[in-house]
């Protein structure tokens, strides 16, 4: 099986650690990873930023770097969503690209989705000593229906305990560009998450998406929480939570 | 009302260092939230419910023009005088012309957004009207001389204590703390009022095509009283609240309440099918109603005709994080949260309300709970697009989306970049790994919160290497 990467933008400037837990975890299931060194962004930033033309030039990069693989596998709901969801209605009035931006978005899978649904992945190897709650980032759980899926994989870890997140669903205030251009809004928005997160005592704090992670780990450090880890959920199931990708 | 959206970003950053507002919000989001989870739970169909309301206001906008003469027709042969008004002043002039012909000197009125829209309140009392909301919320913000902040609940930014001392103020009473008491204050003033009013104002939710109705969803009984006890009631509503039947009004009714209060059923619901009739025993002697355009059929033949769907329950801001830490006169016009971020630039210019579309984190919990499946956060980008293509974007935004985007499609460049941003950044975190501030940028993320640093080296050089 051959298993697209797309490894989105922010995981490969910020924290490729996530990138290196997903490859594990694919190999680790038996799947050949493809990783088309060519890749950049999905173009989610310029279609959220009401620039069509470059986000259908990243889509139509994209799509032509990953055309020859059974799946393509995004650590990501938000980037996974904009490929699966978004890809085709931006091209409404070309049918030739709208056809191949349906056919990757049958293809496409966001990271738990894919070991839970997929794949089936039964256990994972390495422990985790210590307890972890679950954060479940926007356009993953209402664009993609991710919810189950990353608690049913993080069960099978021996020792974990899960502690549910009160507002579990709610948005932590990132929003891309929003975080930047309405620091204030965003900031006290993620402020509150950073209450629950707390509340729950948990050890981690566990989600699937890079740009709410480093929303909340920013206001945890900023509030004066140093101790609270805020890890992706891939980096837990590979057992690859120390970052050591340097 | 005037329009202040311009002003978003300073309001909204000046109500959340509000406590009193704050504190308001605060206790009004969970209420909304809890009460409309609990009620959709008792429709074991929801989707299904809410695939045919969106089907029916569908049908509907699609056929204005024959159910709004249906409409028309029903109504005038029951007796009810129907007025069409393009413009806010149009309207506004209509119900003062009413008002002389049948020598007004008080109005009582029930809620209507139509009327914010219009200013119609302050336009009759320029005319020497004397206008009384007798909506309690619609009634405390009228004696605070503000503005609705919420479409269903108006002084949901208003804590009880804040109306304690307004009451206490405005009446020249004692003080009450009790909201029991408050509510029954409120009303021994306005009882009065209903008796010696010549004229009552209501809005409509929506007009009725095979009856000629208009219908009021309510849940004080004000609403009821404006209709029946005044000699002249007069309707206000808006070409795109037709239905075509009954029936289809039964079907938005099981959504409209529950999405809106939590309520399987609001307490009043009232059809006003002509004026009084011989043989009725009450009732009023004449009836108007008033319907205004002002953008609707622009909007229509638009790409955010969706937006016409919205049958004004208000779960969209009760579930919005924008919403529910800003409050609603942070958006600076009638209708707030995600609805109002499309309507307001929709029907008063893109250019006048830029923040709206923008401020919005597209989690979509709006386009989850909206009852008639507005896709509020696709009609955001398409605003957004909009405000792109006409060059309306501010000139550092459109600049480091070019520059990305230059880089972004080529990947050999892009490689280099983020080469050198990695270890930058990294240097930039230190040991602890965390920016506090980006040097010569005075960054909105960094002023709440810290940056964590990327690792060093990007995800393509260390996977390449490792190959």
């Amino acid at each position: 099986m051959r298993v697209g990467l797309f490894v989105t933008c922010l995981v490969d400037a910020i924290r490729p650690n996530i990138g290196l837990s997903t490859v594990k975890l694919l190999e680790e299931a038996g799947c050949e990873v493809v990783y088309p060194k060519s890749q950049t962004c999905c173009g989610q930033p310029a279609y959220n930023s009401g620039d069509r033309k470059s986000s259908q030039a990243l889509a139509k990069k994209l799509m032509t770097e990953f055309s020859d693989v059974d799946y393509i596998v995004i650590p990501s709901g938000s980037c996974a969503g904009m490929v699966k969801v978004h890809y085709e209605e931006l091209f409404d009035e070309s049918p030739d690209l709208k056809a191949k931006a349906q056919w990757l978005a049958a293809r496409t899978y966001e990271l738990t989705d894919f070991l839970e649904t997929v794949l089936g992945v039964e256990s994972f190897a390495t422990p985790f000593r210590g307890s972890i709650t679950y954060h479940d980032s926007c356009a993953g759980l209402r664009e993609l229906g991710v919810k189950k899926q990353p608690r049913s994989l993080l069960q099978k870890i021996p020792d974990l305990e899960i502690v549910e997140l009160p507002g579990a669903e709610e948005c932590c205030g990132f929003g891309g560009t929003f975080s930047v251009k309405y620091g204030d809004i965003s900031g006290r928005i993620v402020d509150l998450k950073c209450d629950d997160v707390e509340s729950t005592e948990a050890d981690a704090l566990v989600l699937g998406d890079l740009g709410c992670m480093m929303n909340i780990e920013g206001r945890l450090r900023r509030r004066g929480n140093k101790t609270t880890k805020v890890l992706h959920v891939s980096e837990v199931l590979a057992g690859m939570i120390s970052d050591d990708s340097e | 009302m005037e329009l202040t959206s311009h002003k978003f970003k300073s309001v909204s950053s000046q109500k959340l260092r509000d406590p009193k507002v704050q504190k308001a919000l605060s206790q009004a989001k969970g209420k909304f939230v809890v009460s409309r989870a609990k009620a959709v739970k008792d429709l074991n169909n929801l989707e299904e419910i809410r695939q045919a309301a969106a089907d029916v206001r569908n049908h509907c906008l699609a056929n204005l023009d024959y159910y709004l003469e249906e409409w028309e027709k029903r109504a005038t042969d029951s007796g009810t005088v129907v007025h069409w008004a393009e413009s806010a002043e149009e309207l506004n002039s209509i119900v003062a012309n009413i008002a002389k012909e049948n020598e007004v000197k008080k109005i009582i009125k029930s809620k209507s957004m139509i009327g914010e829209e219009t200013g119609l309140n302050r336009f009759l009392e320029g005319h020497g009207i004397d206008v009384k909301e007798t909506d309690l919320g619609e009634y405390i913000i009228q004696q605070a001389g503000e503005h609705p902040s919420h479409i269903i609940a108006p002084a949901t930014h208003k804590s009880k204590d804040d109306i304690a001392d307004l009451f206490a103020e405005k009446h020249g009473r004692q003080r009450l703390d009790d909201i029991e008491k408050l509510t029954h204050e409120a009303r021994e003033i306005l009882r009065p009022h209903f008796l010696d009013a010549d004229m009552g104002i209501t809005g409509a939710n929506f007009m009725i095509a095979e009856t000629g109705s208009t219908v009021i969803v309510t849940n004080e009984g004000n609403g009821r009283m404006t209709t029946t006890m005044p000699r002249v009631h007069v309707a206000i509503s808006s070409i795109e609240k037709c239905l075509p039947t009954l029936d289809d009004f039964a079907l938005i009714m099981r959504l409209l309440p529950r999405s809106a209060t939590g309520q399987a059923i609001s307490n009043y619901v009232s059809m006003t099918t002509g004026a009084k009739k011989l043989g009725d025993h009450d009732g009023p002697e004449q009836f108007h109603v008033i319907i205004l355009d002002v953008g609707r059929s622009r909007v229509l033949g638009s790409e955010l005709r969706d937006a016409l769907r919205c049958i004004r329950c208000g779960a969209c801001m009760n579930h919005c994080p924008v919403y529910q830490n800003i409050g609603g006169h942070s958006y600076g016009w009638v209708y707030p949260g995600p609805i109002g971020s499309v309507l307001t630039p929709a029907y008063k210019g893109i250019e006048n309300a830029i923040d709206l579309p923008n401020a919005a984190t597209f989690c979509n919990q709006c386009g989850v709970v909206c009852p008639v499946k507005i896709p509020l956060p696709d009609l955001m980008r398409k605003l957004r697009e909009k405000q792109f293509e006409r060059n309306l974007k501010s000139v550092s935004e459109r600049w480091s989306l070019k520059i990305w985007a230059y880089c972004a499609t080529r990947p050999r460049l892009y490689a280099i970049v983020t080469r050198i941003l990695g270890r930058l950044g990294k240097i930039l975190g230190g040991q602890k790994g965390y920016i506090r501030k980006i040097p010569l940028l005075d960054s909105e993320w960094t002023s709440h919160r810290d940056l964590p640093a990327p690792r060093g080296r990007t995800f393509r050089d260390i996977y390449s290497h490792k190959k």
